[in-house]
């Protein structure tokens, strides 16, 4: 990979190790929310589709994911197995995809539909 | 006082440790007790010093686990128990018993620009470059450099990643970004970036830990990353 592709990938696990840092903090706080007050599924289900505030939330939360994972599983992958080059950026690249697949599944579950 | 009991490494790549008994003396440094070695155990044993006072960078080793400058470590400081095992620097190739082939080491300041460009000549007025300004500042806390390669040594990642320039080489071109005089800074930073370079290092701050001399090679390279993403996204490199 190009030094300039590298170091945007750089910049950008840093920017998604940011959000995500945020998100985390967000995610666990309402979990726990909905935990204590002893919140049904059909009631949480009930608050969060149709919200377009959690999509948009849960939909930046999956996109730092499926952009910081891949980069660092790349460097582990990198230095663990002394395996660099094409086939370990699109294998990456592969593992990003699909995270961003899994994640926007899940949240199209969770969000979408419903009133 | 009690004997030393002092394992030494023996061969290059492939050997294993000797054993040597080392009478014990007041404020004695590893280097002594490995002089001592050489000079009344076995004239065999290869290792480097030249200044024995922390100046020259030529006499670190790995002592009992950790990679040091051994003329500037005391005994009583590193051998709890009186045991000591001396062995050559990581992640460097063994030439023979404690010494090894600084030459990837120096190679990869040559790599990382880790030399001055100027554009003045001997007739031109002399640059006046503040103390206090943050610049000058940050030279000043990495240009203390030795180059033992105690910082390589103690680096992971050079272990993990063979390409990776290392902390001194970084460190070197980190003060080199700061020198208002230098006129190689695109080049540098590029010299720098991506995943041999700069944007490798973990933070994990062992280097910085190790150094000898105090200076942080870790901080160092953070500006870097940071410097090398500013030149990237304004299409200075
Ligand atoms: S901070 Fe960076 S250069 Fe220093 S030991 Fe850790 S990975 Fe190596
Ligand atoms: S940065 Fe410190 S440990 Fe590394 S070579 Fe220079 S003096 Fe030695
Ligand atoms: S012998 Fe010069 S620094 Fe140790």
């Amino acid at each position: 990979m190009s030094r300039r592709s590298e170091v945007l990938l750089w910049g950008a696990q840093r920017i998604s190790a940011m959000v995500l840092a945020l998100c985390v903090v967000v995610h666990l706080v309402t979990m726990i929310y909905a935990v204590r007050s002893g919140l049904s599924a059909a009631e949480i289900l009930g608050r969060t589709q149709g919200s377009v505030a959690w999509f948009a939330f849960y939909t930046l939360f999956v996109a730092a994911v499926a952009v910081h994972a891949p980069i660092g599983l790349r460097t582990i992958i990198g230095e663990m197995c002394n395996w660099r080059g094409r086939g370990l950026d699109v294998l990456t690249g592969i593992i990003g995809l699909s995270l961003a697949m899994w994640g926007m599944r899940a949240v199209f579950a969770v969000f979408g539909g419903g009133a | 006082m009690e004997n030393l009991k002092v394992r030494i490494w023996r061969g290059a790549e492939e050997g294993g440790f000797q054993e040597f008994e080392v009478p014990r003396q007041e404020s004695q440094t590893v280097l002594d007790v490995v002089t001592y070695v050489q000079r009344k155990c076995d004239p065999t044993l290869a290792y480097r010093f030249a200044c024995r006072v922390g100046v020259c960078g030529s006499c670190a080793m790995t002592v009992n686990g950790q990679s040091r400058w051994t003329c500037r470590t005391h005994v009583s400081k590193v051998a709890a128990d009186n045991r000591l095992e001396i062995a050559p620097l990581r992640n460097l190739p063994v030439v023979k018993d404690l010494v090894t082939d600084m030459r990837e080491f120096f190679d990869k300041w040559a790599r990382a620009r880790g030399r001055f460009t100027g554009s003045k000549t001997r007739k031109d007025e002399f640059e006046r470059v503040s103390p206090e300004s943050k610049e000058r500042k940050r030279v000043d806390a990495g240009i203390e450099c030795i180059g033992c390669g105690v910082c390589y040594s103690a680096c992971d990642v050079v272990t993990w990643n063979k390409d990776y320039l290392g902390p001194a080489a970084l460190n070197r071109a980190w003060t080199l970004v700061n020198d208002v005089r230098d006129t190689a800074r695109a080049e540098r930073l590029a010299a720098v970036a991506g995943d041999a370079g700069c944007h490798a290092c973990h933070t994990h701050l062992n280097c910085t830990e190790r150094c000898p001399k105090g200076l942080s090679p870790t901080a160092g390279i953070a500006g870097l990353k940071r410097a090398v993403l500013a030149a990237t996204l304004s299409g200075e490199i």
